[in-house]
């Protein structure tokens, strides 16, 4: 389990230090991407587990001066995503930052980037998801600057001011909650919240901190600012990561994680996610329909989009709270999860689209695109696919993931929120019916005049991708959802559950509670390794 | 940087040693000590910067080339990881695989001290290559070459929202 972060973080040092040695060409991606394949075979083995909680104790020092690793459903969806993406975004990379310079540094940082995001997922304590969303960022901001003309440097740091800004608050949150607990084991933690009853006032103010921290990460409405800026700029590959998985897996994971699985989340916090989301969505979605720049708009819709996930959480524990039968709650929490799920395919396909036509033509404003259809056929077969799925066309899967939604909202009698929904839908279908326009259709332009259908490496990965789009639908079919997503839900679920006692009786002989919780003792964690007694605690 | 007055070539010339020396000292007793491998790269970088303020950068080339920082700096993080994955031998990441031997003696507490070999010499190179890094930038700020701090920056981009 450590070896998916390990592997990537060893791999990041490498890679520049191998520099030299590999040279500017096709070589450089190999270490890179033996890395992303190799962490991709060691997640795909943790798949299939079902509802199994695996803890680590690294070193075999049990708490409390041991670090605990932590793998659960959700936490093996999340980093299925992350491989998955991050393959193809490296496998895209190998032609593509053939027109940058000192590749091994970008590589080095990427896979540094993948270690911190792998890093945020798999930790058992509120510290090192601190530390592991700061090696994330801190690899993002340099990324984001890779191009290091002006508005690169200016987005960056941008970025990296509100990044450190977000990164204090979740500073402070762990502050306050160390103080009050005395614990960073965030199972202990949601057994001493648990144990008290509920959040203190000290515990949600941190709460509160917690959710400016991460919702900056995330790019939730009131914190978007950066966002539009710091995704365009950087490399297209990198787009990808950052918007369809770096959001995800340093904010709404770490929220989803310390909202649900740690505090518990009340009524009172399914609101305010909720409503952060539907001001996302809406936000996002119409400021989408103004942009003249083909990645700028593409960010803002990941605004809109990460606001259906926001969304569908928050419903689900406003749901639980007024007791809606428990299929219900956890159709929006599936549907939420799909959702995120299915934006970081279409999503990194868009952004690798932008990057092919951007690498064909040399610009990405639209109203200088035009006629790229008959031009290049295979980016624009999978942009048309990545575009309509994002615009919730059936059957691919964005149809499926925001029919879940909004269906889940209206069973569980949220008719407003169901119909804003929809409306945004409508409004992204627009959208992107005037990208397809300008990109693909109308007559060519001179810059798209001598446009070529780009290297096989950059087209390998945007199919695979645009296949996805389509092979993720799947995930609707009982079987591969109960493989796949339905831990998740159920780890989402048992947040839920556990401060509302009047939901409807139960009916979750199959449904754990949050494996440390469960126990009225001390927790049972497995252990990979008995504990190796030892006179001294290790140095730093 | 051309370096500054003589009497602080002569100081520095007189105490870099042994800034040096306590870092290595730090570094390698830190499992009986106070500090370690970052409290001990920390004033091992000190040294050297020292030497950079002092001597100027060309100077500093001789004393440590800046292709060798850098790689050490990656080649340290490199170390320490494989201490931790060598765990794997005994049984797990991170788990401590060598001897123990008595506790406060220098080769004592097993893969401990290693891994604060390894710490010293990546925070040592990497804090180095940091100050080099901003001394850097700030040269090509001086110049006003490659428009990194030119007010064009500021002013550009703006929201149609």
């Amino acid at each position: 389990m450590p070896l998916v972060v390990a592997l990537p973080l060893a791999g990041g040092f490498l890679a520049p230090a191998l520099g030299r040695v590999t040279g500017s060409g096709r070589w450089a991606a190999a270490l890179p991407l033996a890395v992303a394949a190799a962490v991709l075979v060691l997640v795909l083995a943790m798949q299939g587990r079902g509802d199994e909680a695996a803890v680590l104790w690294m070193g075999g020092w049990k708490f409390p001066v041991g670090i605990s690793l932590y793998a659960d459903g959700l936490t093996r969806l999340v980093l299925l995503v992350i491989a998955v993406i991050g393959l193809l975004a490296l496998v895209f990379s190998m032609d593509y930052m053939r027109q940058y310079t000192s590749p091994s540094l970008y590589y080095g940082l990427f896979l540094l980037m993948l270690a911190g995001m792998n890093g945020v997922v798999i930790s058992g304590d509120l510290f090192n998801i601190f530390v592991f969303v700061e090696i994330a960022g801190l690899a993002s901001y340099a990324l984001v600057a890779f191009g290091t003309e002006a508005d690169e440097l200016e987005a960056s740091l941008k970025y990296l001011a509100l990044g450190a800004v977000a990164s204090t608050f979740i500073l402070v949150g762990i502050a306050i909650v160390y103080n009050v607990t005395g614990q960073l084991n965030w199972a202990k933690i949601a057994q001493a919240v648990q144990g008290a009853g509920g959040p203190s006032l000290p515990l949600a103010v941190a709460l509160a901190f917690f959710l400016m921290g991460f919702g900056l990460k995330a790019a939730m409405v009131p914190f978007h600012a950066w966002l539009p800026d710091a995704h365009p700029a950087a490399p297209a590959p990198i787009s990808a990561m950052l918007s369809g998985v770096l959001i995800k897996a340093c904010g709404v994971y770490a929220v989803a994680r310390i909202v649900f699985s740690v505090f518990g989340a009340t009524e009172t916090f399914g609101w305010v996610l909720a409503v952060m989301g539907v001001a996302s969505m809406a936000l996002g979605s119409l400021l989408m329909l103004v942009q003249a720049d083909f990645k700028r708009l593409l960010a803002y819709s990941s605004i809109g989009q990460m606001g259906y996930v926001v969304l569908a959480l928050g419903a689900a524990a406003v749901m639980q709270a007024r007791g809606v039968s428990e299929a219900v709650v956890a159709l929006a929490v599936f549907g939420g999860l799909f959702h995120l799920v299915n934006h970081a395919i279409f999503k990194s396909l868009l952004f690798l689209c932008s990057g092919s036509v951007e690498y064909a033509t040399g610009t990405r404003q639209l109203k200088e695109l035009g006629g790229l259809g008959a031009r290049m056929p295979v980016t624009g077969a999978c942009l048309r696919v990545a575009a309509l799925s994002i615009s919730g066309v059936p059957p691919l899967n964005g149809f499926w993931s925001k029919l879940v939604i909004i269906l889940a909202l209206v069973l569980g009698g949220f008719y407003t929120l169901a119909a804003i929904a929809a409306a945004v839908s409508v409004v992204t279908l627009v959208s992107f019916a005037r990208v397809q326009r300008y990109v693909l259709g109308g007559a060519a332009t001179a810059a798209a005049e001598r446009a070529r259908e780009v290297p096989a490496g950059m087209g390998l990965a945007t199919v695979a991708l645009a296949t996805l789009c389509v092979a993720s639908s799947l995930v609707m079919l009982p079987s591969v959802r109960g493989v796949l997503v339905d831990p998740a839900v159920r780890v989402v679920q048992a947040g839920l559950g556990r401060r509302a006692p009047q939901a409807a009786p139960v009916a979750d002989v199959a449904r754990p509670a949050c494996p440390a919780v469960s126990g009225a003792g001390a927790p049972e964690p497995r252990l990979d390794k008995p504990a190796v007694p030892h006179p001294v605690p290790p140095a730093e | 940087m051309q370096g500054m007055s003589l009497i602080v070539k002569n100081t520095t010339r007189l105490v870099a040693g042994f800034i040096a020396l306590f870092g290595i000292y730090i570094v390698l007793y830190g499992h009986v000590s106070p500090g370690g491998g970052f409290a001990g790269g920390c004033i091992l970088a000190g040294a050297l910067v020292l030497i950079v303020l002092a001597f100027g950068e060309e100077y500093s080339r001789r004393v440590l080339p800046h292709g060798i920082a850098k790689t050490s700096d990656c080649l340290g993080a490199l170390a320490f990881l494989l201490v931790a994955i060598a765990g794997y031998m005994a049984g797990g990441f991170f788990v401590n695989f060598l001897d123990r031997g008595e506790a406060c003696t220098l080769f004592s507490a097993g893969t401990v001290p290693i891994s604060n070999l390894a710490i010293g010499v990546k925070v040592g190179a990497g804090l180095f290559s940091v100050f080099l890094a901003l001394a850097m930038f700030r040269r090509s700020g001086e110049r006003g070459a490659g428009g990194l701090l030119s007010p064009r920056s500021a002013a550009h981009n703006g929201d149609e929202s």
